[in-house]
């Protein structure tokens, strides 16, 4: 019993060290994560985890460092969501996958992508955007 | 038509209501320009000039200005955290000692900690192909941990350091297999 609490213990705090995917680097006006049920208010040296979503109100903005020097900012009224985020900071082996709902985005894409082309994908409600090293901009409307 | 009827049409519009969305490649800061590849169902466009625009509904690649851009994408563009700036230290062959040029290096690094609201330090360490692979991931790890003690030897606090070891997989120079090579004994920090 003993043993199997403390291997629980082990595997959530190795799990907590590895699901670090970036740090939050700047925050203007509203603007919170949703980390399962929990909602977080954004701040500076907050860090990001996969499965994470940044929403960002209607004067809200969000920029993010992520583990592999890829950097992300979110514009006001946006919905964005880390699907998955996996880096060997050794091989820089990796893969990023994220979902633009609504909202801007903008990306310069990080060391995984150089390293593989391809393994960074932003999704949007009607597309998928495979990214090989460069910055680029996306927006998703109702209309 | 019954009111009823075309209330439930209008409700099953914006319930269906497409979203739309627009890509564009941008110039980055050394002016490179790369590539997305945007795939909707079958169609696939490949954007890789500055620039260059996709939207969907529109089978054509189209560019915005650079004033659309501003004026679209300026709040999220100006949300972009700083590029990570980089420094280069050098070793002495085989050892995780530091040349003595590499030791005034270091006060660049804190100035560049100085200039972020929050910076974090990222140490890579490198080696040249002198030795073999697995001895040298272990080395450029430990010389990572080196820089690190002297990091935090000069106030950077220890939790917002983290360190790498990439041995000989990123040559700064290229070169055959054991080749003692000064400038590939390198740790690389990032400041971000």
């Amino acid at each position: 019993m003993r043993a199997s609490l403390a291997l629980v213990l082990f595997s959530v705090s190795a799990a907590a060290l590895a699901a670090d995917a970036g740090e939050i680097k700047v925050v203007q006006g509203a603007a919170h994560i949703e980390r399962g049920s929990v909602r977080l208010p954004a701040k500076v040296g907050m860090p990001v985890q996969e499965a994470d979503r940044v929403v960002t109100g209607a004067d809200g903005t969000v920029g993010i460092t992520f583990a592999d020097n890829s950097l992300l900012s979110i514009g006001p009224g946006s919905s964005f969501a880390i699907d998955r985020y996996v880096f060997d900071s050794t091989t820089y082996a990796g893969k990023f996958d994220s979902t633009l709902s609504k909202g801007t985005l903008a990306v310069v894409s990080g060391k995984m992508v150089k390293q593989s082309p391809e393994a960074m994908r932003v999704r949007t409600p009607s597309a998928i955007m495979g990214v090989r090293g460069t910055d680029f901009v996306v927006r998703v409307t109702d209309h | 038509m019954p009111v009823l009827v075309v209330a439930v049409m209008v409700a099953l519009a914006i319930i269906t209501a497409t979203p739309v969305e627009t890509v564009t490649v941008l110039p980055s800061a050394d002016g490179h320009v790369g590539t997305v590849v945007v795939q909707r169902g079958e169609t696939q466009q490949v954007l890789h000039e500055a620039y260059a625009t996709s939207r969907s509904g529109q089978t054509e690649v189209t560019r915005l200005s650079a004033q659309d851009v501003q004026s679209t994408y300026g709040r999220a563009l100006h949300a972009l955290p700083a590029l990570p700036a980089t420094f280069l230290l050098y070793f002495t062959t085989g050892t995780d000692e530091l040349t003595a040029e590499s030791r005034l290096e270091l006060d660049k690094v804190l100035a560049a900690m100085r200039a972020r609201p929050l910076p974090d330090v990222l140490v890579i360490g490198h080696t040249d192909t002198v030795g073999d692979a697995d001895g040298n991931d272990r080395l450029s790890a430990q010389r990572a941990e080196t820089v690190k003690g002297f990091l935090v030897g000069i106030g950077i606090p220890a939790e917002r350091i983290r360190t790498a070891g990439r041995g000989e997989r990123e040559l700064l120079v290229p070169t055959a297999d054991n080749v003692d090579e000064p400038r590939n004994r390198r740790v690389e920090i990032n400041v971000r």
